[in-house]
C-alpha cells in the first residue's frame, strides 16, 4: 500500500491523543484516591504525601467482599440459566425449524431495542407481588427475561449456519433431540457461547438500573447498584469516592484485561448482530 | 427431556431407509432433524418463552395499560384514556426529556461515529504497529467499566476544581472555567462528552475492523487515479463500511435515548430540568412523585421512539446485496 509518512504520523498522533483522553478520567480518579481522606484537591496534583490507606478504607467502607460475593451470585444465577435458555431456544429456531418459528423470532427480535425503563414500573410491582422485593431473586429472574432476545437472536445465527447433515448422521445412529442438541450442537457451539457468555456477565455484572429500582440494600445489588449507594453515602469525601469507584470498577478490568481478546471479539460480534 | 422423544419411539428399525436413500431424499426433506416432528421444536422455545413472557412481554403490555389509568401505585386508579399521553405532548417538563435525549444523540451517536471513522481510517494505516494493538485495548476500556463509573469520574473532571478546568487555565482560558455540570447552559453538552467518551473506543474499534475487510487494491488504485486521502475516504472507505455505520449509530442512537445511568451519576437531570432525559423522568415519576399513570405513558412513547428510530437505520444500512 502507498502510504505517505506524513499520514502515519498523524494517525500515530491521533491515537494517542484519543488514548489520553480516555485514559484521563481513571488517571484522575487515581491521583485523588491517594490525596489525604476528606480533603478537596484541584485537578491532577500529585499528593506530597500519598495516602495509600484510602483504598484500605473504600474497601471496608464499601464492604467490597460482600459486594463481590453479591454480585457473583446474581451473575451465577443469571448467566447460566440464560445461556441455556438462550441456546435451547436458538436450536430450536434455527436448527430444528419448526412451524411458527418466525412468529416466536419476530416476537424476540422486537425485544432487542426495549429500554429497560419501559417497563420497569410494571416490573417493580410484578416482583413485589412475587415477594421477591429486596432479594437478589429480584434482579436475577427479571435480567434471564430481558436477555432473551439477545441470547436467541445470537445462538439462532449460529445454529442457522449449522449443516444438516450433522444432524441427520447423529439421528441415523439413534440420537433423539435432546442427545443431539446436548452431546453434538452444544459442543460446537462453544466459540459462539462464550462470547455470548462474555457479554451476558458484563452486562449482569453492570446492570445499575434494576439495581437501584428492585433491591434497596447495596449489599444485595450489582456492583453497579452498590456503587450508586456509596456515591450517595460517600459523595462529599472525593478521595475516598474516588479510591471506591476504582475498587468497584476494578474486577471487570481485570477480567477484562484476561480475556482481552474474547471480550473485543466478543463485543464487536455483539454490536454488529444486535 | 432424555426420554426418547415420539418419533424415534414409532420409528421401526427395519424400515429406515439406508444412507443412499437418505440422500436421495434431502431435497425433499427440508427439517433438520429429518424424522423430528416439528413441535419437538417448541418444547426447546418453551422455557425461553416463558421468562420473557412473564418478564418482558407481561410487563409491556401493564405498561400500556397504567398508561391509560391515573394511578399513585397504592390506591384505586381512576380511567384516564389517553389524557396522560396529552400530558406527555403538552406539559413542556415531559416533553423536554424527550427534547434533550433527542440533542444527546448529537453527542452520543455523531461525534463517536465522526471522529471514529476520522481515526479508524488513520489508524489503519498503523494498524500492525505495537501502538495500535495497545490502543484498541485502551480504547475499549470504556466499554468495560461500568457507566456509573464513568460518570462519578467525570463528575470529578467537569467540576470547578477538576481537571478539565484545569487545563483551561493553564492554556489561558481561564476566563470560561466554570462547574461544568452545574451550569444551566453547559450542562446536557456536558452530559453529552461523558457518551461521546463512551462510545467513541467502540465506534472506533468497530469501524477498524469494518475496514479491515475493505480490499487494499481499491485504495491502490484511487491512489494511482490521483486520489487524495479526502477523496480517498469520501470515496471508498465510507461507502464501504455502510454497514458498520449502521450499526454504530443503531447502537449509540438507542444509548443516547435510553439514557440513565449516566444522568443519575452525574446530575440526576438537574440544574432545574436541563439534563432530564425519558429514562429517569420515568423513574422520578414512578418511584418518588408516584404518578404512575404518566410515568407509564412516557414509558410507552420511549420505547415506541426507540423503535422507530431504530428499525429504519437498520433497515437503510442493511446490505442488500448478501
Amino acid at each position: 500500500m502507498i502510504v505517505g509518512r506524513r499520514e502515519t504520523w498523524t494517525g500515530r498522533l491521533l491515537l494517542v491523543l484519543l488514548m489520553a483522553v480516555t485514559l484521563m478520567p481513571f488517571l484522575s480518579l487515581f491521583v485523588t484516591a491517594l490525596h489525604p481522606s476528606g480533603s478537596y484537591p484541584s485537578g491532577l496534583e500529585w499528593p506530597r504525601d500519598p495516602q495509600w490507606g484510602n483504598f484500605v478504607k473504600a474497601f471496608q467502607a464499601a464492604r467490597m467482599i460482600e459486594l463481590v460475593k453479591s454480585s457473583t451470585l446474581i451473575v451465577l444465577g443469571v448467566v447460566p440459566v440464560a445461556l441455556l435458555l438462550g441456546t435451547m431456544a436458538g436450536f430450536a429456531i434455527g436448527h430444528l425449524r419448526m412451524a411458527g418459528r418466525n412468529v416466536v423470532f419476530l416476537a424476540f427480535v422486537l425485544g432487542l431495542t426495549l429500554p429497560f425503563e419501559g417497563i420497569i414500573t410494571p416490573l417493580y410491582y410484578q416482583v413485589r407481588d412475587m415477594g421477591l422485593l429486596n432479594t437478589r431473586w429480584a434482579i436475577i429472574l427479571p435480567l434471564i427475561g430481558l436477555f432473551m432476545p439477545f441470547a436467541v437472536f445470537w445462538m439462532r445465527a449460529h445454529f442457522v449456519n449449522m449443516p444438516d447433515e450433522l444432524s441427520e448422521s447423529a439421528r441415523m445412529d439413534g440420537a433423539n433431540v435432546w442427545q443431539l442438541f446436548w452431546r453434538i450442537h452444544v459442543p460446537l457451539a462453544m466459540p459462539a457461547l462464550s462470547s455470548l457468555a462474555i457479554l451476558l456477565f458484563l452486562w449482569t455484572w453492570n446492570q445499575f438500573l434494576l439495581a437501584i429500582v428492585l433491591v434497596d440494600d447495596p449489599l444485595k445489588r450489582t456492583m453497579s447498584g452498590a456503587l450508586g449507594a456509596f456515591q450517595g453515602q460517600w459523595g462529599t469525601d472525593m478521595p475516598l469516592l474516588c479510591a471506591g469507584s476504582l475498587l468497584i470498577l476494578a474486577p471487570t478490568l481485570v477480567i477484562f484485561l484476561i480475556f482481552q481478546r474474547r471480550f473485543v471479539t466478543a463485543l464487536l460480534q455483539g454490536s454488529l448482530k444486535g | 427431556m432424555t426420554r426418547p422423544t415420539p418419533d424415534s419411539v414409532v420409528d421401526p428399525p427395519a424400515t429406515s431407509p439406508g444412507p443412499a436413500a437418505v440422500t436421495r431424499k434431502r431435497g425433499h426433506a427440508r427439517a433438520a432433524g429429518l424424522r423430528t416432528p416439528r413441535w419437538v421444536g417448541w418444547l426447546f422455545v418453551a422455557p425461553a418463552l416463558g421468562v420473557y413472557a412473564v418478564f418482558v412481554l407481561r410487563p409491556i403490555a401493564l405498561t400500556v395499560q397504567y398508561s391509560m389509568y391515573r394511578w399513585d401505585g397504592i390506591g384505586p386508579s381512576t380511567w384516564a384514556g389517553l389524557g396522560n399521553y396529552a400530558r406527555v405532548f403538552t406539559d413542556p417538563d415531559l416533553y423536554d426529556s424527550i427534547l434533550n435525549a433527542v440533542k444527546l444523540i448529537v453527542f452520543f451517536s455523531v461525534i463517536p461515529v465522526v471522529l471514529g471513522l476520522m481515526s479508524a481510517s488513520t489508524i489503519r494505516r498503523i494498524a500492525a504497529s505495537r501502538l495500535a494493538l495497545v490502543g484498541r485495548t485502551v480504547l475499549f476500556l470504556p466499554q468495560v467499566i461500568p457507566l456509573v463509573a464513568a460518570g462519578i469520574a467525570w463528575s470529578w473532571l467537569l467540576s470547578s476544581a477538576g481537571l478539565v478546568n484545569q487545563l483551561l487555565t493553564s492554556v489561558g482560558l481561564g476566563g470560561v472555567a466554570r462547574a461544568w455540570l452545574g451550569d444551566f447552559s453547559t450542562a446536557l453538552p456536558a452530559v453529552g462528552v461523558i457518551g461521546a467518551w463512551v462510545l467513541l473506543g467502540l465506534c472506533t474499534i468497530l469501524l477498524l475492523s469494518g475496514m479491515s475487510k475493505i480490499d487494499p487494491a481499491l485504495y491502490e488504485a484511487a491512489r494511482m487515479d490521483g486520489a487524495g486521502p479526502l477523496r480517498e475516504f469520501l470515496s471508498i472507505t465510507v461507502p464501504s463500511l455502510r454497514q458498520e455505520i449502521g450499526v454504530c449509530v443503531t447502537v449509540t442512537v438507542i444509548a443516547a435515548l435510553a439514557s440513565f445511568d449516566i444522568v443519575y451519576v452525574s446530575t440526576q437531570g438537574g440544574p432545574g430540568n436541563a439534563t432530564m432525559v425519558p429514562g429517569l423522568e420515568i423513574y422520578y415519576l414512578a418511584f418518588s412523585e408516584r404518578q404512575v399513570g404518566i410515568a407509564s405513558a412516557l414509558a410507552v412513547v420511549l420505547m415506541v421512539l426507540v423503535l422507530v428510530v431504530a428499525l429504519p437505520i437498520q433497515w437503510l444500512t442493511k446490505d442488500r446485496s448478501s
